[in-house]
């Protein structure tokens, strides 16, 4: 999908993906492992958005997202190069927190997230991925436990009561991906999360 | 099916990028939700429905250049059905393939779980040709959801418990329903259930595609998946109550297959890698372990073994 080239943006025809088939291909797969195997640190490569978004963050915009999805913008990832770019390398409609299929932006901008959408009983699918930008990714904070995980692994999540909260609406809730440069890691609502 | 070119870019692994982002995001809610049968919208495929166009559209979505892919149908790499849909993605993705289970990254399968055991960065996508494991029970898709929704499974266990009732014990031998994670009844797909309990606890990331259904639905890596079954009836494999002809496995799923028209008859590995695997390292059964391949004879006959059960 092509959007129209918006004017005075030619950054905005920037940091896609050259050679979206195999790119995405090669993306999808770590952000699968990802979220599979929550906890995980991942590296994605191939989009180079514009300020604020990291690398992960566009990459996993680009490989996810697009005409038919609601994307809301969070907190300083809704400025006007951010919606440039998405406008001409994804063509998602911009949409408020309660109605977005994702949603891109820091842990604060992204607050409350008892907003967003946690799937009906009988489409639990039916719900939102938030891309949570992250200043890094490392093994070592809350503990996680449950599908995907062997035993249990550790990962630096922002704070636990709202991942906790999401746990106890299982299977309603919504899933996460963390962000930091050009890592990526997953925290699907099934993942249960200790402070320690 | 109309080619849809993005950006001017080419397609890899036949299905357009569009098509195939709806694959991802379907596949993710999948992970998010073991067992919960996630709608997506089937595309066709240059394949008829019961060839696993389910499961081929989930190989296309996750498949990367450098994958080495291994398809088997009924535990045989050598089938029409398996070469054929091996072809397609050399075709059309140019991955490698392999018929050796511990190199493929990706594993397309009907109707088994190889014997060898899978590890991490591996990736099991079955072909299912019925997601809904209470089809039978209730035909209306709206009351499956619904029962799904408030886990009402009690109809499921009546069904099981009336094979106990008839046959003194729990006669189904293909897809045996199981829990996931104690939430949602699964269709494990018509696998043996003598493959039922390598579903629980795998290492690798497990991926079910309905074609003509259009679901999808996944088991993460170390998920928790239990056959169902009654305190005094526990749930227990079964299997031909025989040793492989060719490599002497004593542990492995058996197909049998006539070898003339004489009533002889033989027993093997389904799994055609693992029997010659083991044949290679010097392993021999009755027949000794220089027949040509097992797989010669199973495609002379629909060689699944027809449910005796002889638990073992
Ligand atoms: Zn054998």
């Amino acid at each position: 999908m092509i959007a129209t080239r918006p004017a005075d943006t030619a950054d905005a025809l920037e940091g896609g993906f050259t050679e979206a088939p195999i790119q995405s291909a090669r993306a999808f797969r770590e952000i699968l492992e990802a979220m599979a195997r929550p906890g995980t640190i991942r590296r994605v490569q191939g989009a180079r958005p514009p300020e604020p978004l990291s690398v992960a963050a566009g990459v996993a915009l680009l490989v996810l997202t697009d005409p038919t999805t609601r994307l809301h913008l969070a907190g300083r990832a809704d400025c006007a190069e951010v919606r440039d770019w998405v406008a001409f390398h994804i063509g998602a409609p911009l949409t408020r927190a309660e109605e977005a299929d994702f949603a891109v932006g820091t842990w604060e901008a992204l607050h409350p997230v008892s907003r967003f959408r946690i799937g009906q009983p009988d489409y639990p699918d039916r719900s939102a991925t938030l891309i949570v930008e992250v200043d890094r990714l490392v093994n070592h904070g809350p503990a996680l436990t449950g599908p995907g995980i062997e035993t249990a692994t550790w990962l630096n999540l922002p704070e636990t009561a709202a991942f906790r909260a999401n746990r106890a609406l299982f299977p309603l809730g919504f899933d996460t991906l963390f962000t930091a440069g050009d890592r990526i890691a997953g925290l699907p609502r099934s993942t249960r999360v200790e402070a320690i | 099916m109309t080619e849809h070119i993005e950006a001017g870019a080419y397609t890899f692994a036949y299905l357009d990028e569009q098509t195939k982002r709806m694959i991802r995001r379907a596949i993710l809610k999948g992970i998010a939700v073991p067992g919960y049968q996630v709608p997506f919208a089937s595309r066709e495929m240059p394949m008829p429905y019961g060839w696993g166009t389910g499961g081929v559209q989930v190989t296309a979505a996750c498949l990367v250049p450098e994958d080495r892919l291994k398809v088997i149908d009924q535990g045989a790499d050598d089938t029409t059905n398996a070469v054929s849909i091996r072809r397609f993605f050399q075709r059309t993705a140019g991955v490698a393939t392999t018929e050796a289970t511990t190199e493929a990254t990706v594993i397309q399968t009907r109707h088994r779980i190889p014997e060898t055991p899978l590890k991490a960065g591996q990736i099991l996508v079955y072909q299912v040709p019925i997601p809904e494991p209470l089809r039978f029970l209730e035909p209306r898709e709206t009351e499956t959801r619904k029962m799904h929704e408030l886990e009402e499974y009690g109809l499921m266990h009546v069904k099981l418990y009336e094979d106990i009732a008839r046959h003194g014990q729990i006669a189904t031998s293909y897809a045996y329903p199981v829990k996931v994670e104690g939430r949602y009844v699964m269709d494990p797909s018509p696998i043996p259930r003598f493959d039922n309990p390598k579903l629980s606890g795998n290492p690798a990331i497990q991926l079910f595609g309905a074609g003509r259904e259009q679901r999808i639905y996944a088991l993460p890596p170390w998920t928790e998946v239990v056959s169902l079954d009654f305190d005094d009836h526990p749930f227990q494999t079964s299997k031909a109550p025989h040793d492989c002809d060719l490599c002497g496995a004593q542990d492995s799923y058996l197909d049998e297959v006539i070898t003339d028209d004489q009533g002889g008859r033989m027993f093997v590995c389904s799994d055609t890698d693992f029997c010659e695997g083991r044949r290679a390292k010097g392993h021999a059964g009755r027949l000794g372990g220089d027949q040509k391949s097992s797989k010669t004879f199973a495609n002379s006959f629909e060689g699944i073994w027809p449910g005796t059960e002889g638990a073992r």
